[in-house]
C-alpha cells in the first residue's frame, strides 16, 4: 500500500504538537515508487529544470540556477580536519571503489557536483574507541563549486563527525556516508553560513548489518539552504536515526528532503525534524519519505516533523509520505504539524512568574533543544543552545 | 498579612453555542493563614474560579473583581499576578519539551525577585524541597512534567509552591488522581508551607478525602457557579455522608 502525500500547508491557529496533519481529498498521489527514482552521476543525464518538478516545485530554483546548469569549481572545497587517533582521513580521486557506494545523484544539482569534482575528501573511522572529527569548512567565497565527502565507519567503529559550515560559499555537494557492520556512527551536518550563502547537498547514508546511523541536519544560516539525507538500512538489524533542527529568519529560505529506505529485515528508523520561522519570507520545506521495501519485514518506522511559527508572513511545507510494500511490520507511523505558540504552556509557564516574552523564549528554545538533547555530545549540545540564544535575541516574539 | 478578595464574580465562556456564563456572583475573602475549601459537584465553576484568578485568557469576567491587599488582580497580566502573590497548582500540569525543571524553576524564581537567586543556596532549597516531596533529584533535569506520571505532576506543583513562596495559594484538585501515599506527601508538603510561610489556601475539591489531612478553617459549597452554603469543617463531614444531591433539586449541573 502507499498513502498520498500531505497537502502543504499552514495551520497557523493549530497548537503545535497536538494537531495531526490531515490527508486532504485530492492530494496527488506519488507517480512512483521512492527507490525507482532516476539516478545518475552525469550532468547530462537529467533534463533541464523548470521549476515545476516534484523535486524542485518548492525551491527557489532561479536562486540556485547556476549550481544546477554551470560549470562549478571542482577544486578541493577547503577543509581542516581535525586529528585524532583511530581516523584516516584522505584526498582520494574520482575513480576510487569507495565512490557511489552509499547512493547516487538523484536530481540535477547534485549530479553537476558530482560531474565537477576533482577530489573526494574521504574520513574513516577504524576504531571502537569513540572518536570526534570535525571537518572545519569556512574559507571559501561566492565562487560556485562543487564538492564530494565520504565518511566511512569501518566494522565496529564508533565516533561522530561534524561537518562544520560556516562563513562564505555556493555550494553543491554529494556527502556519502557508510556505517559498516556494527559501527556506531553520528553525522552532523551544520549550516551555519553567511547570510548570503547558497548551499545544495544530497547526503547518501547506507547503514549495514546491525550498524547504528544518527545523522543530523541543523540549519541556521544561509540565504538557500537544502540538504537532502537519504538513508538506506541495507543490512539486518540496522537503525537510522535521522534528527533535524531549523530555524528560518526572514527571507531565509531551509529546505529539507528525507528519505529512510528499509531495505534488510528487522531495521528501525525514527525522523524527528522540527523548524522555527520568523520573520517576512522564511521558508521551510520538510518532505519526509519512508520506504518500507518487500524485503523489510518486522521494521519499525515513525517520522514526525513540527514547524512553529513565530510571525507573519512566513511559510512552512511538511510533507510526509509513507510507502508500504510487505504486510509484516513491527510499527510505521507518522506526524506533522505546524501550528502557532500553545497557549497552555506560554499559561503555565507566566502563571509561575515569568514574563510574556521570556516565556515565548523558553517555549521556543524547549521546542527546538528538545532535537539537540538527542544528539549525544555535551560540547555541540552546548554550542548549539547557545547558537539557538542567538537566533532568538533577534526575534521580536507576537 | 495578605487578603485576597472575590466580590460578586461574574465569568463566562465562549462556547460554539455563544457566551456562557459560568460564575454567577461568587463572594469569597480569603486571609494569610486560613484554609478554604471549595467543594462541589463536577461542572460547579470551581475550576473557572481557579483560572479566573490565575488570569487564564479563556475566561472573560463579565462584572464583579478580584483584589489582593487592596490591589485590582484583574488588571494584571498573567505573570503580574504571580509576581503579587498568587499561585495556581493546577488540575493537569502541562508537559513542556526542552525546558528542564532546573531551569524552569530558576527563572520563574528570578522573576519573581527580580533578581536571580544565589546558586548554592538555591540548590540546596530545590534539593530539600523535592526530598520533602518524595522527588528523585535527577527530576531536576528532565523536562518540565514530561513523562511524569499523574502523582508526579502534583508533586511537582506542591515543589513549586514551596519554592516560590506565594501569599496566597489555589489549589485546584490537587488531590484527584493520587493514590493515598502520593496523597500524604502532597498534605503534608502543602501543611508545611503554610507553617512556614503563613500561605493562605483555597482548595478546590470535589472528595473530602483531602480535608483529613490538610483541615480547612471554612467550607463552600459551590453550586451552579455560586456559593450555596458556607460553614466549618463540620459541612466537609456531612458532604461526606450526604453528598451533593440536596443541593442539586432543579439545578441545571451536568
Amino acid at each position: 500500500m502507499s498513502s498520498a502525500p500531505t497537502t502543504p500547508s499552514i495551520d497557523e491557529a493549530a497548537v503545535p504538537g497536538a494537531q495531526a496533519h490531515s490527508h486532504g481529498p485530492g492530494s496527488p498521489v506519488p507517480v512512483q515508487t521512492r527507490s525507482e527514482r532516476f539516478a545518475s552521476a552525469a550532468h547530462s543525464d537529467f533534463p533541464e529544470v523548470t521549476g515545476r518538478e516534484l523535486e524542485w516545485r518548492l525551491t527557489p530554483v532561479a536562486a540556485v540556477r547556476d549550481l544546477i546548469d554551470d560549470e562549478l569549481d571542482g577544486s578541493p572545497f577547503p577543509a581542516i580536519v581535525s586529528e585524532a587517533d583511530g581516523v584516516t582521513c584522505e584526498w582520494i580521486d574520482r575513480t576510487d571503489a569507495r565512490i557511489g557506494t552509499a547512493g547516487l545523484a538523484e536530481e540535477r544539482a547534485a549530479a553537476n557536483a558530482w560531474s565537477r569534482f576533482e577530489k573526494a575528501l574521504s574520513v574513516t573511522l577504524t576504531t571502537e574507541e569513540p572518536v570526534v572529527v570535525t571537518i572545519d569548512r569556512t574559507g571559501a567565497d561566492s565562487t560556485p563549486r562543487a564538492a564530494h565527502t565520504i565518511i566511512t565507519a569501518k566494522p565496529n567503529a564508533r565516533g561522530l563527525v561534524i561537518i562544520d559550515n560556516r562563513g562564505s560559499a555556493r555550494l553543491s555537494e554529494n556527502v556519502e556516508v557508510v556505517a559498516e557492520a556494527g559501527s556506531d556512527l553520528t553525522v552532523v551536518s551544520l549550516q551555519e553560513w553567511d547570510d548570503e550563502s547558497v548551499h545544495l547537498s544530497s547526503q547518501f547514508g547506507r547503514v549495514d548489518r546491525d550498524a547504528h546511523l544518527k545523522h543530523v541536519v541543523v540549519s541556521l544560516g544561509g540565504s538557500v539552504v537544502r540538504v537532502n539525507p537519504s538513508v538506506h538500512l541495507s543490512g539486518a538489524g540496522a537503525d537510522g536515526q535521522l534528527l533535524g533542527l531549523y530555524f528560518a529568519d526572514a527571507g531565509q529560505h531551509l529546505e529539507q528532503r528525507v528519505y529512510v529506505h528499509h531495505i534488510a529485515p528487522h531495521t528501525i528508523s525514527r525522523v524527528t525534524y522540527k523548524g522555527a520561522l520568523n520573520g517576512q519570507g522564511a521558508r521551510t520545506v520538510w518532505v519526509g519519505d519512508v520506504l518500507i521495501g518487500r524485503l523489510a519485514t518486522g521494521t519499525d518506522s515513525y517520522e514526525q516533523n513540527r514547524n512553529l511559527v513565530l510571525s507573519d508572513g512566513t511559510r512552512a511545507d511538511s510533507i510526509p509520505n509513507l510507502e508500504i510494500e510487505t504486510g509484516d511490520i513491527a510499527g510505521a507511523g507518522h506526524a506533522s504539524a505546524t501550528g502557532r505558540f500553545d497557549d497552555e504552556h506560554l499559561f503555565y509557564l507566566r502563571s509561575r512568574g515569568i514574563d510574556e516574552q521570556e516565556a515565548r523564549r523558553l517555549v521556543v528554545q524547549g521546542f527546538l533543544i528538545d532535537v539537540v538533547q538527542k544528539i549525544g555530545n555535551a560540547e555541540l549540545e552546548a554550542r548549539l543552545v547557545a547558537a539557538i540564544e542567538r537566533e532568538l535575541e533577534a526575534v521580536e516574539v507576537v | 498579612m495578605s487578603t485576597l478578595e472575590i466580590r460578586d464574580l461574574h465569568v463566562s465562556i465562549e462556547t460554539d453555542q455563544g457566551s456562557k456564563e459560568i460564575l454567577r456572583g461568587v463572594n469569597l475573602t480569603i486571609n494569610s493563614g486560613e484554609t478554604h475549601a471549595i467543594m462541589g459537584p463536577n461542572g460547579s465553576g470551581k475550576s473557572t474560579l481557579a483560572y479566573t484568578i490565575a488570569g487564564h485568557p479563556r475566561y472573560t469576567v463579565v462584572s464583579g473583581s478580584i483584589t489582593l491587599d487592596g490591589e485590582d488582580v484583574l488588571a494584571m497580566s498573567i505573570d503580574g499576578r504571580a509576581r503579587a502573590g498568587l499561585f495556581l497548582a493546577m488540575q493537569y500540569p502541562v508537559e513542556i519539551p526542552g525546558v528542564t525543571v532546573s531551569n524552569f524553576l530558576r527563572t520563574a524564581k528570578t522573576s519573581l525577585d527580580g533578581e536571580a537567586p544565589a546558586l548554592r543556596s538555591w540548590i540546596k532549597e530545590l534539593r530539600g524541597s523535592m526530598e520533602a516531596m518524595r522527588m528523585d533529584s535527577s527530576f531536576a533535569e528532565r523536562n518540565v512534567n514530561e513523562g511524569f506520571s499523574g502523582g508526579e505532576k502534583k508533586r511537582h506543583e506542591i515543589v513549586q509552591l514551596e519554592l516560590l513562596k506565594p501569599k496566597i495559594a489555589v489549589l485546584d484538585e490537587t488531590d484527584s488522581g493520587l493514590d493515598v501515599d502520593a496523597l500524604k506527601v502532597v498534605s503534608e508538603g502543602v501543611n508545611r508551607v503554610k507553617e512556614n510561610t503563613g500561605l493562605g489556601v483555597l482548595l478546590i475539591t470535589h472528595y473530602t478525602r483531602i480535608l483529613r489531612y490538610i483541615t480547612p478553617d471554612f467550607v463552600h459549597v459551590f453550586v451552579d457557579g455560586a456559593v450555596a452554603e458556607e460553614g466549618g469543617p463540620e459541612l466537609a463531614e456531612r458532604l461526606e455522608n450526604e453528598g451533593y444531591d440536596r443541593y442539586l433539586t432543579g439545578s441545571s449541573v451536568g
